[in-house]
């Protein structure tokens, strides 16, 4: 049986108790507190951007409530100079990373200046066609190992990305070259409507890894505990030559699919609504800070409100950007615009009077 | 006496839906394979209640590999069903485009005819509804160029369930583009029950003398509402609307360039190797020396498809559509 072989590893329970006492002595109170503050700040952006969404000041919008302990704890494990390579609804993870807020707003709002990732930063645009980045994060980590330097790659992606080709490429792809990557898979078991027990057979992801023969890890993806250590071992697995590693991290989107995207149509939401209360990541490590009698009430409401702060100043700088100029458009297909595109940006603005 | 034949007023989407369900009840062989297609009845609802009413075995919800169920298509298709495939956004065809290039359109050829592909692929594709970034792509043109598979895209709800229906009873692989902005702009009556619209025919939305306009899909209203304003200065325009995207109905812009003499081609896709080129030549080897101006091609960039913040900017307007007219009027 798959799920026996491939157990769900989990650090602390659904109340906030410790299940794997080894880890005591890691889980310092500035780790949970600096957990707990990033979760918060994404889980208060997302929020925003989809009451942005609903006035009509953003387009759609992917969210990942839910999710929060996965993204956190995945991307807390990453070092500078590594590379992310994130989906559609890993933005939590990127800004975790260091991604810019109010970029990422830009993104959702149509804009390509929202995919260039802050200085130093090896994020990239998000994975729109499902699974594409799988390979390129192979490619990044390959590119790292052959250059003889210890940074690695992260590629987040969805259970139902696992049907793609590019999946199953990359990964052998990686398996084959020892590239220093960590495919973190967030099972949030829905490809949209589809739920997990049509996209595949398999009983678990993790198991996947057995046929590229790579370590093949399931985890409490609302763990963030779990997710935070088993990212981080695998990144040293792999800054050390020990090549990937495909992380399972089990979770529930409790939101939709997008804003343009109705769960009610294919899914339990009295359901929904239980899991929320009875499994919120963020809830689990509040529980877990206040059995450890680490949590104080006015610190947890400073968090909140810097977050909301810190938000509103992304909405406003994303709403004080400047308009799309045209040129845009066309400036930066390649290096030095082709005849084509010079004669049509020319045509262009001259109908439009507008200075090239 | 005629039997009255029932109408409904339907959207665009909603005529595809009641297309497929004619087929659905028509024929046993038929089958319906996607993502999203069948609980939630498609992201866009073009299959609405369908798996409600025909069952999980013929409206099937596919695990998310384009390749896998385009391929998949191919092996029931040579096998005895009529598939006919979702593709979630036009912009989501490419891993499939191997699949469909070097198996659907060539396993007649091929094999003589012993092994033929009935099989359509329905895709939403273009701009101009503030989707996300690649779901806006409108690359028919990749399509028309290999040889073995039709294209086709219509601009109202009576045409698209009508053509889609042609396009399943089609021996040959069909791709049928679904202009999404059109999707639930417009309201048509459409025949109750089982009718078709040619393959290969265009019709014309407009009849005028001055100046041909060759269109399709979401750029129709684009062209009518530049054609409407430029009649206000005597310019009366006459407008194709292709239907078909391969292959081409030659004879009707032959008949109608040569008539007016000048022609302005519309179309979303980039310029280069786009369909338009197709037009021209098809201009230029039918009716050369009826020509009074060189023929205006209006045309999305020679650029990817912009995230939606651009959009306005990339997407062909009644305003350059209007400025071609006036260019092909003027020489
Ligand atoms: C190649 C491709 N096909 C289809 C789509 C449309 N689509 C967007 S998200 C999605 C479901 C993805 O599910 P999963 O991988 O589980 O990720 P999740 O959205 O649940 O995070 C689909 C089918 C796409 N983006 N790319
Ligand atoms: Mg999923």
């Amino acid at each position: 049986m798959m799920e026996n072989q491939f157990p769900i590893r989990q650090i602390i329970d659904v109340n906030g108790k410790i299940a794997l006492p080894e880890y005591k002595e890691k889980m310092t109170a500035e780790l949970a507190k600096k957990f707990y503050k990033q979760m918060i700040r994404i889980r208060t952006f997302d929020r925003k951007a989809i009451s942005l969404q609903r006035q009509g000041r953003i387009g759609t919008y992917a969210p990942f409530e839910g999710q929060e302990a996965a993204q956190v704890g995945s991307a807390m494990a990453l070092a500078e100079g590594d590379w992310m390579f994130p989906t559609y609804r890993d933005h939590g993870a990127a800004i975790v990373f260091g991604h810019s807020l109010s970029k990422v707003l830009l993104f959702w709002n149509g804009r390509n200046e929202g995919c260039i990732p802050p200085k130093g930063k090896n994020i990239f645009p998000p994975g729109i066609p499902i699974a594409t980045q799988i390979p390129h994060a192979a490619g990044a980590a390959y590119a790292e190992r052959k250059r003889g330097s210890t940074s690695a790659a992260i590629a987040y992606f969805g259970d139902g990305a696992t049907s793609e080709g590019d999946f199953h490429e990359g990964v052998n792809f990686a398996s084959v070259m020892r590239a220093p990557v960590v495919f973190f898979n967030q099972n949030n078991q829905f490809a949209i409507s589809v739920p997990i027990s049509k996209q595949m057979n398999s009983k678990t992801i993790a198991q996947k890894a057995l046929a590229y023969d790579i370590p093949g890890i399931r985890i409490d993806g609302n763990d963030v505990f779990t997710a935070y250590f088993e990212t981080l071992q695998a990144l040293e697995r792999a800054r050390n030559g020990g090549g990937p590693t495909l992380i399972e991290a089990v979770t529930w989107r409790y939101g939709a699919h997008t804003t343009s995207d109705d769960p009610a149509k294919y899914r339990d939401q009295v359901e929904n609504v239980k899991r929320r209360e009875e499994d919120d990541p963020i809830i689990r490590v509040e529980r877990w800070l206040k059995n450890e009698g680490l949590y104080d009430e006015s610190w947890a409401t400073t968090v909140k409100e810097e977050a909301i702060t810190e938000v509103e100043e992304a909405v406003k700088e994303m709403e004080a950007f400047p308009k799309a100029d045209p040129a845009d458009i066309f400036d930066h297909v390649f290096a030095e615009p082709t005849w084509q595109i010079a004669k049509q940006k020319k045509e262009y603005f001259d109908l439009i009077g507008g200075e090239i | 006496m005629q039997t009255a034949v029932k109408v409904k007023t339907l959207t665009l989407v909603q005529a595809i839906t009641d297309g497929l369900d004619t087929m659905l009840q028509e024929k046993e062989e038929v089958i319906l394979l996607g993502e999203d297609i069948g609980k939630n009845g498609g992201v866009f609802r073009a299959t609405d209640k369908l798996q409600d009413k025909y069952g999980e075995d013929r409206v099937i919800d596919t695990p998310l590999s384009e390749a896998g169920f385009v391929g998949a298509g191919i092996g029931m298709a040579v096998n005895g069903f009529l598939p006919i495939i979702e593709i979630q956004f036009l912009g989501f065809i490419y891993p499939a485009y191997e699949q469909i290039v070097t198996h659907a359109s060539r396993l007649r050829m091929r094999t003589m005819g012993h092994f033929t592909v009935p099989m359509v692929i329905r895709a939403p594709y273009g701009a101009g509804v503030r989707a996300p970034e690649i779901h806006c792509d409108s690359t028919e043109a990749i399509f028309t160029h290999m040889p073995g598979i039709k294209v086709v895209c219509p601009s109202n709800p009576y045409d698209a369930k009508g053509l889609l229906i042609a396009a399943i009873e089609d021996p040959d692989p069909v791709l049928f583009l679904e202009p999404m902005r059109l999707y639930r702009s417009v309201r048509d009556e459409v025949p109750d029950g089982k009718y078709t619209v040619e393959i290969g025919k265009a019709k014309k939305r407009m009849e005028g003398e001055h100046v041909t306009l060759i269109a399709w899909g979401a750029m129709i209203p684009e062209v009518m509402e530049a054609a409407k304003a430029v009649k206000e200065k005597g310019i009366n325009c006459e407008v194709i609307d292709l239907l078909t995207l391969f292959p081409i109905d030659k004879d009707m812009i032959a008949e109608s360039v040569q008539k007016t003499g000048r022609t302005v081609v519309v179309h979303e896709a980039h310029a280069t190797g786009g369909l338009g080129n197709d037009i021209l030549a098809i201009i230029n080897d039918t009716s050369f020396l009826y020509q009074k101006a060189p023929v205006e091609r209006v045309t999305g960039f020679d650029a990817p498809v912009p995230y939606f913040g651009f959009e306005d900017h990339y997407l062909p307007t009644p305003e350059r559509i209007k400025h071609a007219i006036e260019k092909v009027i003027k020489f």
